[in-house]
């Protein structure tokens, strides 16, 4: 168990360079650099920029370095001081501007993915184990239309709802007043009566998903003979049911829990434009679409990060789930 | 079924009266267990034989109350005496009753065929004892471990104290059946049914595990429901056995009755189908003609009567043939079950 975990860990380490390195390389990859998205927006809006003034101000960001040289010098600054360089597009130091939304961020995902795993794990279960009864079809229908609707969709109609019959305050996590303010107990509470519209929407297909991945995982489990060894014990069909099938049908998803983090981290660009949501999605996007390189590739790094830590995670706690695992 | 409303006899442990179990399909009823009656004495043997699909698992199942649940009960009485002494109808027990759950795993064992998936992956060896003979002892957990090693020294499992707390995908396929008999047996049941134990081990295990349920057959005093397709294994094992052929038993006797007075075209045609040592070497194996017929489409009449080598147009293929019952307890249902009493020595 122990030999496991140290081996994952440790290869974890190249991994964690290689993927560094890919991210630097990837952001690098468009034609062009921020240079050239800056000046045609200014050519843009009137201004006049020299080839002269170009060149300068790719010499003044580094850009004409070799790349290896501008991949140490942009990852030892992120080793050594956590220093992620500066957005050129905002001007201001890129680990500013990402830990607040982070944070906020990781909420949501979390609080959404343990919404959905509480409602959508009991459901699953009680449809494989109800196969075609009446609520089954029910939540079949749910799990469709839930799996259907898009979720920028879903959170307009929530915000319809909540502005036109409701007379609220939504999209956005904060009440004008709050939004600058530093927290207070006030926000705190702020917070939480914004919060639900964002875990609903986020939480609303992925539990269709869910439901669905669940019953399927379930109804593998029910027809194998050692649910029926412990039929033949006499326990209850409540205790077969939860102490045997369900530990196994539940390892898919502890082997994908790790990939939860940076799914919801960019997976819910678009819900989070919608609602106006100061979380991380909006602001990559941005970044990518301005070639923002160093705020990009802060984000597509510590995407990369979270996924490798996160499959770690899962390795970890699937071998601890299960015994099998540990064997390998 | 007037059988139903007499007591048991003193000795008799389990006893099944004409038991229908019907499964309604798309394509119609499948009646795969059609007026099955056995009966089993405490501390028998019973072995009963028949080909797949001929409803001895799920008669099996029947007793357990854990029939696939699209099943229907179609009829029929289960008795069992239980260790109180007093008798209960199973047959009319739901699926979930406490009465059910009190049966099963402490006075009714159960052995499937597939040692290698029917332990939970997940837990012990131990564990998995342990919570069986906790549901059913009020013992503390100490108390269970030291009864699950006590259990596996039973089933001479190599190593007990240290199998205990492995995993079943640390043992061998013979370990894993020793560790479901070692389950099977946790509350010291009077009734253990083995639903082809032996059928996915190889040669060597499989004389192993019926060496060791003989044994703890006469040790614990227990009876077995012994279902297999292997005619071998039932002489080496039953006191009695079963034949079943499309959901229906049809001939039931001792062991010597069944392998050297067989009184049903059916046993006489599956024995001769065994190969012998010994025998001449020349000579073909005999085989039933024709396969097993589609279960939505059983034969009228006798259902063997398509492949029965005597069959009789005009009895056989229009009247089910009725138990006929010999004075030494020997039952066959053929017309002609009375006639093959002078061949018998063939």
């Amino acid at each position: 168990m122990l030999s496991l975990i140290v081996n994952r860990i440790l290869w974890a380490i190249p991994t964690l360079i290689f993927v560094s390195f890919i991210s630097f390389v990837i952001i690098q990859l468009p034609p062009g650099d921020y240079v050239t998205a800056y000046v045609a927006q200014l050519r843009h809006s009137g201004e006049y920029i020299t080839e002269l003034q170009e060149a300068a101000m790719r010499q003044e960001f580094g850009l004409n370095d070799p790349l290896l040289v501008q991949y140490w010098r942009w990852i030892s600054a992120i080793v050594m001081h956590g220093d992620f360089g500066r957005s050129l597009e905002w001007n201001m130091d890129v680990k500013d501007m990402i830990w607040d939304r982070l944070g906020l961020t990781l909420a949501i995902s979390t609080l959404s993915m343990i919404f959905t795993w509480i409602i959508a794990i009991p459901i699953g279960v009680y449809s494989a184990t109800r196969q075609y009864s009446f609520f089954d079809y029910i939540f079949t229908v749910f799990g469709f239309i839930g799996k259907g609707i898009p979720e920028f969709m879903l959170a307009l109609i929530l915000m319809w709802l909540g502005y036109a019959y409701f007379n609220m305050d939504v999209g956005g996590l904060f009440s004008r007043q709050y939004e600058t303010a530093p927290w207070s107990w006030g926000k705190f509470v702020d917070l939480l009566e914004h919060l639900w519209v964002p875990i609903v929407v986020l939480a609303f297909g992925s539990t269709a998903g869910l439901i669905r991945v669940m019953r399927a995982n379930m109804l593998d489990e029910l027809g194998k003979p050692y649910v029926e060894t412990a039929y033949a014990q006499g326990f209850t069909e409540r205790t077969v049911v939860w102490r045997y099938p369900v530990r196994i049908a539940l390892n898919p998803f502890i082997s994908t829990v790790g990939w939860a983090l940076p799914a919801l981290f960019s997976g819910d660009i678009i819900a989070a434009v919608v609602l106006n949501l100061p979380t991380t999605g909006p602001l990559l996007l941005k970044a990518l679409q301005m070639q923002d390189m160093y705020l990009a590739g802060s984000f597509i790094l510590i995407l990369s990060v979270f996924t490798v830590i996160g499959t770690v995670l899962s390795d970890i706690l699937l071998a601890v789930s299960d015994p099998r695992i540990r064997m390998a | 079924m007037t059988q139903t409303n007499n007591p048991l006899p003193p000795e008799r442990l389990l006893q099944l009266d004409d038991v229908n179990v019907h499964f309604p399909m798309r394509e119609g009823l499948v009646k795969a267990v059609n007026g099955v009656s056995y009966h089993i004495n405490r501390g028998e043997v019973l072995g009963i034989v028949g080909e797949s699909g001929s409803g001895k698992s799920v008669t099996a199942r029947s007793i357990m109350r854990l029939q696939p649940k699209q099943a229907l009960d179609a009829g029929g009485s289960i008795r069992f005496r239980r260790k109180s002494g007093e008798e209960v109808l199973i047959s009319s027990e739901d699926r979930q009753s406490r009465t059910m759950r009190d049966l099963r795993g402490n006075e009714i064992g159960m052995i499937f065929q597939e040692p290698m998936t029917a332990l939970s992956p997940v837990h012990t060896i131990g564990t998995q004892i342990m919570r069986t003979v906790m549901l059913h002892r009020n013992v503390s957990k100490a108390d269970a471990r030291a009864r699950a090693i006590e259990l596996l020294t039973k089933v001479q499992m190599p190593r007990p104290n240290d199998i205990v707390d492995r995993y079943p995908h640390h043992l061998s396929g013979g370990m894993r059946q020793r560790a479901m008999i070692a389950l099977a047996l946790a509350c010291d049941p009077t009734l253990l049914i083995a639903d082809e134990p032996t059928t996915a081990l190889d040669v060597t295990t499989e004389a192993q595990i019926l060496h060791l349920l003989k044994s703890l057959q006469q040790e614990l005093g227990m009876a077995i429901v012994f279902i297999t397709h292997n005619f071998g294994v039932v002489a080496d094992i039953a006191d009695r056995v079963a034949v079943m052929y499309l959901g229906r038993v049809v001939e039931t006797g001792t062991v010597d009755e069944i392998f050297y007075e067989p009184k049903h075209p059916y046993t006489q045609a599956l024995l001769r189908s065994i190969p012998k040592l010994g025998g001449q070497k020349a000579r073909r194996l005999k085989t039933i003609s024709g396969t097993v017929p589609d279960p939505f489409n059983v034969p009228p009449g006798c259902s063997f009567h398509p492949r029965c080598m005597r069959a009789v147009g005009g009895i056989c293929n229009v009247t089910t043939p009725p138990e006929v019952r010999f004075p030494n307890g020997q039952i066959s249902r053929c017309h002609f079950a009375e006639e093959f009493r002078s061949e018998a020595a063939e």
